[in-house]
């Protein structure tokens, strides 16, 4: 009870705020990014800790994939949001003049953010970075999976940013509930799908638009390569992009690989031994890799991995640790395609590799399933790229890498069907905190009378040439040439 | 073929018929039929087809549902849709064509793009009062974009209903695109089915049984809906052609039965009598001395919806405020274009959205109007500097500090017009005595009421012009005009909170039914080592200066230099 008193007061303080106008100025939005790079900047340690803590995320891990992504995302955020905000004009048919349009960007209101606990930090930042350039106020709501960083969050967001327009609001499912009991303008979340559900559900309720961030089976489809040097890039990829970032846990990852019958032997040769290169004989005693998030999810995984038909199949790994939520990088050859391995979200270390007498089935492979947040596709072959890009569908598409795109503000990053709906980064993230409302501006000189009643032919067949923009016969009409 | 049996007999269209449709249409796409471009050329020059060979029988429709005189069919329907396919054919290869997008350090060596790539089988859900308009542009949408289609047109429309179904069944491709007849038992079996997008026109209430249903299936919706869109008349203009824009808007788009319609009017209470006089002259310049006997207006859809406007005339509160028109004819549902002046606020009309031929006009001093008519559809006024409100109920003055009213008193004096939750107040007549040069300077206006799909302004003040545009949150603003945004291609169409989510026309309209696929090419070339484990101190040095851009950093970093 005590709680949905502090929602609804929370709520309340932000409108206010809003209805200030204060959160619509360049400045503010500027000033209030400045503080977010400070934040990060000054806090580098205590993130980092926290990370640590919540998921044994090496400090190096912890700045590319969140401290620095944050800070590249706010600065480009910075620099641009100026640009962004400004009117764009758009080009009128004659036919109206004199009249001019434009698209204003006008912020939506309060916005609500669900962060996730596997990058605890970017998730929940990354998306503030577009509200607030978006000109919102915004309540943001960390996992309670990743405690101590929700902590930090609520600490330290207020010290560096305006608290009226920007709250942190901590605790589990049920303040989750009580959230989305409210009415927001936006609601922006990135978890599972099931949840996703209930939001948009939620957000039904009172026309709320919403932008769901999930996951999915991401698929690395890896044609067969012959020269070595690509057969190592390739590799390091592959566990770069499955266990070099939150072990696994994490939306983008590579979930599964497919590959032709006669490369997979090569294929987890080559993994095998980047494994040991990244992670050293013992990984368990690797500093490199992040712990599960907690028992749940590792006794899920554990799960997984140990339905007897699936442990047949592990060629690489399988030793846990469950006092340390510790799970070794695992791979798979060809387990059932029937068993929840292969059936659900992995999220975590384990790696199936399923094998193909053709590369080309993996496209029917994938669409056989819910269409993924991303597919991964390592080939030289160009037809093939084609095939892929046109056949399929995905949030997005990488070639030849995994992961990266995360980084890029160019391209817009969110899912398709189950995957999620909407998307985000640069410029995207502030268009989906944004109404592109359209202006026009009119003079009261020049009154095309044929637009009024009484209706006649003369009328009708004005109109007739204006939707085709023909002015010439508009013209012969007008002065009478025309029947 | 099966699926035209399902179509025919609408007693036998449950969810399981639903789902086969679904799953027939759903091979089609899979196959890859829709997704080339000449399929989608071919359908689209088909459509282009059926409407010019099919005119007559399209006007012919719309007159026995709803009496739509010739020329509104003809254009806003037939020849809108004709100029959106035409816009289509011209500009499909651009659209389709894959967006270059430039990358950065943090992905060299790379290039990418964005694909537009079609989202698969969609629902689209249409209205009846522009049954033809609302179904087919959304379609070419969808067919541009290369989806496969279900149709269900809105059956209080029935004529054109039945027309659509026939026409589309005639001309276009019937294993991708079908139209589903039927009221709400259809409806809720189609809802229940799973979809790529589902296009939703109509009103709020069953936006959010779309709504919920899709969120089953986490479906993306686009929802245009309506609500009570203002305008806004200044004093000082060509009051002329402001009125005629304004009836064309109001009774010139099918009797006010738009979602863009204006909804009401706000203008200063000196300037009222004139504008109503103005109206009333230019009203009888259009439709004659008998305008129940017009050609050139449409009647209302049916006896509900009749009866719903008779209730908003018949309100108590309005007693005595109709200052033009108010005749009825139940048997033929006609209403005559109906002007009332100083409505309360609390009163049945002013609380709905009317979508109908009933005009409201709201007076407020020449002050307020500057500073605050603003908040008419607005939810709140936000003062942050003491002045005082006087206000006139009952013609006793009173006056209210505002700094001294709790947010409570403020609320109750500004309240929201869009909602149920009128409170019992009469029409503001106030004076502001601000103790501060600039009113407009002086107090911040809220957008956190329901907000329109449109919002209009008649104005030659550019201080007022520019305050209206960037303060008034609505879908849509024009300013000197009505209605005439949605015939702009290059502008989005849709709405904002409850008058919508989602945006179409023109390009926007292959935009919705789009999902653009971000594709990062990389190459086998130009590994750094410092993305991957095992981490060190120095790779994290490298990152930093890297991810921050600074040219010096990374050399320093290169060379291993400690961290300076």
């Amino acid at each position: 009870m005590e709680k949905m008193e502090e929602i609804e007061g929370s709520i309340a303080d932000l409108r206010t705020t809003f209805r200030s106008r204060k959160t619509t100025s360049v400045a503010w939005r500027k000033n209030q990014l400045r503080g977010l790079i400070e934040l990060v900047q000054d806090n580098e340690q205590k993130i980092a800790k926290a990370l640590y803590q919540d998921l044994g995320k090496h400090p190096a891990e912890v700045y590319r994939d969140e401290i620095g992504i944050v800070k590249k995302s706010a600065n480009h955020a910075l620099s641009c949001v100026e640009k962004w905000m400004a009117p764009k004009k758009n080009r009128l048919p004659l036919l109206y003049f004199p009249a001019s349009a434009q698209v204003l960007s006008e912020p939506l209101g309060v916005v609500l953010i669900f962060a996730s606990w596997n990058f605890p930090i970017s998730l929940a930042l990354d998306p503030l970075i577009g509200a607030i350039a978006a000109g919102n106020t915004v309540l943001l709501k960390p996992s309670d999976l990743a405690p101590e960083c929700a902590a930090f969050l609520q600490e330290t967001i207020p010290l560096y940013l305006d608290c009226n327009a920007i709250k942190v609001i901590n605790g589990g499912a049920d303040v989750g509930e009580k959230l989305l009991q409210q009415k927001w303008d936006k609601i922006f979340f990135t978890g599972s799908t099931r949840v996703g559900r209930l939001v948009m559900t939620a957000a039904a309720k009172h026309l709320t638009p919403v932008t769901l961030e999930l996951g999915g089976k991401c698929p690395a489809v890896v044609d067969t390569l012959f020269s070595l040097s690509d057969i190592k890039v390739m590799a390091k990829r592959i566990v770069g992009g499955k266990w070099a970032a939150c072990n696994g846990q994490i939306c983008i990852g590579v979930d599964y690989v497919l590959v032709e019958k006669k490369f997979a032997s090569t294929l987890v040769d080559s993994l095998k031994r980047t494994i040991k290169k990244f992670f050293g004989e013992s990984p368990k005693d690797s500093n490199s890799l992040s712990r599960i998030v907690n028992k749940n999810h590792f006794d899920r995984l554990s799960k997984l991995f140990k339905e007897p038909r699936v442990a047949a199949s592990i060629v690489h790994g399988g030793s846990s640790n469950e006092e340390n939520l510790f799970i070794e990088p695992t791979i798979l050859l060809d387990p059932p395609l029937d068993s929840e391995i292969m059936t659900e979200e992995i999220f975590g270390p384990l790696l199936p590799i399923i094998t193909l007498n053709n590369i080309q089935e993996s496209i029917e492979f994938v669409n056989s399933r819910p269409k993924p947040l991303v597919i991964y596709a390592f080939t030289k072959d160009e037809t093939f790229k084609r095939e892929i890009l046109s056949e399929t569908s995905s949030g997005s598409v990488v070639f030849n890498d995994t992961v990266v795109q995360y980084a890029a503000d160019v391209l817009p990053f969110g899912g398709v069907g189950q995957s999620g709906l909407g998307r985000y980064h640069g410029k995207y993230s502030f268009d989906n905190f944004s109404h592109e409302k359209p202006v026009m501006q009119r003079s009261f000189f020049l009154e095309m009378e044929p637009r009024y009643p009484p209706w006649n032919d003369f009328k009708i067949n004005f109109f007739r040439f204006a939707y085709r923009f023909d002015y010439f016969n508009l013209l012969l009409l007008l002065l009478g040439l025309k029947k | 073929m099966g699926s035209e049996q399902v179509t025919k007999n609408k007693e036998v269209f449950n969810a399981a018929a639903a789902s086969a449709v679904v799953n027939e249409l759903r091979g089609s796409f899979s196959a890859g039929k829709t997704r080339s471009y000449e399929w989608r050329v071919a359908q689209l020059k088909s459509m282009f087809k059926m409407l010019d060979e099919h005119e007559p029988a399209i006007v012919a429709a719309l007159r026995d549902d709803i009496s739509k005189p010739e020329l509104e069919a003809s254009l806003y329907e037939v020849g809108m849709l004709k100029g959106s396919i035409r816009l289509a054919l011209k500009e499909l290869k651009r659209w389709m064509a894959p967006e270059k997008a430039k990358t950065e350090i943090t992905t060299f060596p790379s290039s990418a793009e964005i694909v537009s790539e079609p989202l698969g089988v969609v629902l689209i859900i249409s209205a009846w009062n522009y049954p033809f308009l609302l179904s087919l542009d959304p379609v070419v949408g969808a067919i541009a974009a290369g989806n496969a289609l279900i149709l269900k047109p809105s059956e209080i429309a029935p004529a054109s209903s039945s027309l659509l179904a026939k026409l589309v069944g005639q001309y276009m491709d019937s294993s991708s695109i079908r139209v589903v007849e039927g009221a709400v038992a259809e409806t809720s079996a189609l809802l229940e089915q799973k979809w790529d997008k589902i296009f939703y026109t109509g009103n709020g209430r069953v936006a959010r049984i779309v709504m919920a249903a899709a969120a089953k299936h986490l479906t993306p919706v686009v929802l245009e809906l309506g609500g009570k869109s203002p305008v806004v008349v200044d004093s000082g203009i060509n009051l002329q052609v402001a009125t005629r824009r304004i009836i064309m808007g109001k009774w010139g788009c099918n009797n006010g039965q738009a979602c863009i319609s204006p909804d009401y009017i706000v203008t200063t209470k000196d300037y009222a009598s004139k504008l109503v006089d103005s109206l009333k002259c230019e009203l009888e310049n259009f439709f004659g001395k008998k305008p129940m006997e017009s050609k050139d207006l449409s009647r209302i859809v049916n006896s509900n919806h009749f009866a719903r406007l008779s209730n908003m005339l018949d309100d108590d509160k309005v007693a005595g405020k109709i200052v033009h028109g108010g005749e009825r004819d139940k048997s033929n549902l006609r209403i005559a274009p109906t002007i009332l002046l100083d409505v309360p606020q609390d009163s049945l009309i002013m609380s709905e959205e009317i979508f109908g031929p009933l005009l409201p006009i709201l007076t407020v001093s020449i002050e307020l109007l500057y500073s605050s008519a603003l908040f008419f559809f607005n939810d709140l006024l936000f003062l942050r500097n003491a002045f005082s409100v006087k206000m006139y109920e009952a013609d006793k003055p009173y006056e209210i500090h505002l700094r001294q009213a709790p947010s409570v008193l403020l609320h109750q004096l500004f309240f929201r017009l869009n909602t149920r939750n009128i409170i019992n107040f009469p029409c503001i007549c106030g004076t502001i005595s601000d103790k501060v040069d600039k009113i407009e300077d002086s107090f911040d206006i809220i957008n956190s009421g329901t907000k329109p799909l449109a919002a209009y302004i008649f104005t030659n003040n550019k201080k007022l012009r520019e305050q209206f545009v960037t303060m008034v949150s609505a879908g849509g603003v024009v300013v000197n005009d009505t209605t005439l945004h949605l015939a702009v291609s290059s502008l989005p169409f849709g709405g904002v909170q409850e008058s919508g989510m989602g945006s179409y026309h023109g390009k926007f309209s292959f935009d919705a039914f789009s999902h653009k696929k971000a594709v990062l090419y990389r190459s086998f070339a130009g590994d750094a080592a410092l993305r991957y484990p095992p981490y060190t101190q120095g790779k994290l040095r490298l990152m930093k200066a890297l991810m921050s851009g600074s040219i010096i950093g990374i050399i320093r970093a290169l060379l291993g230099f400690p961290k300076a």
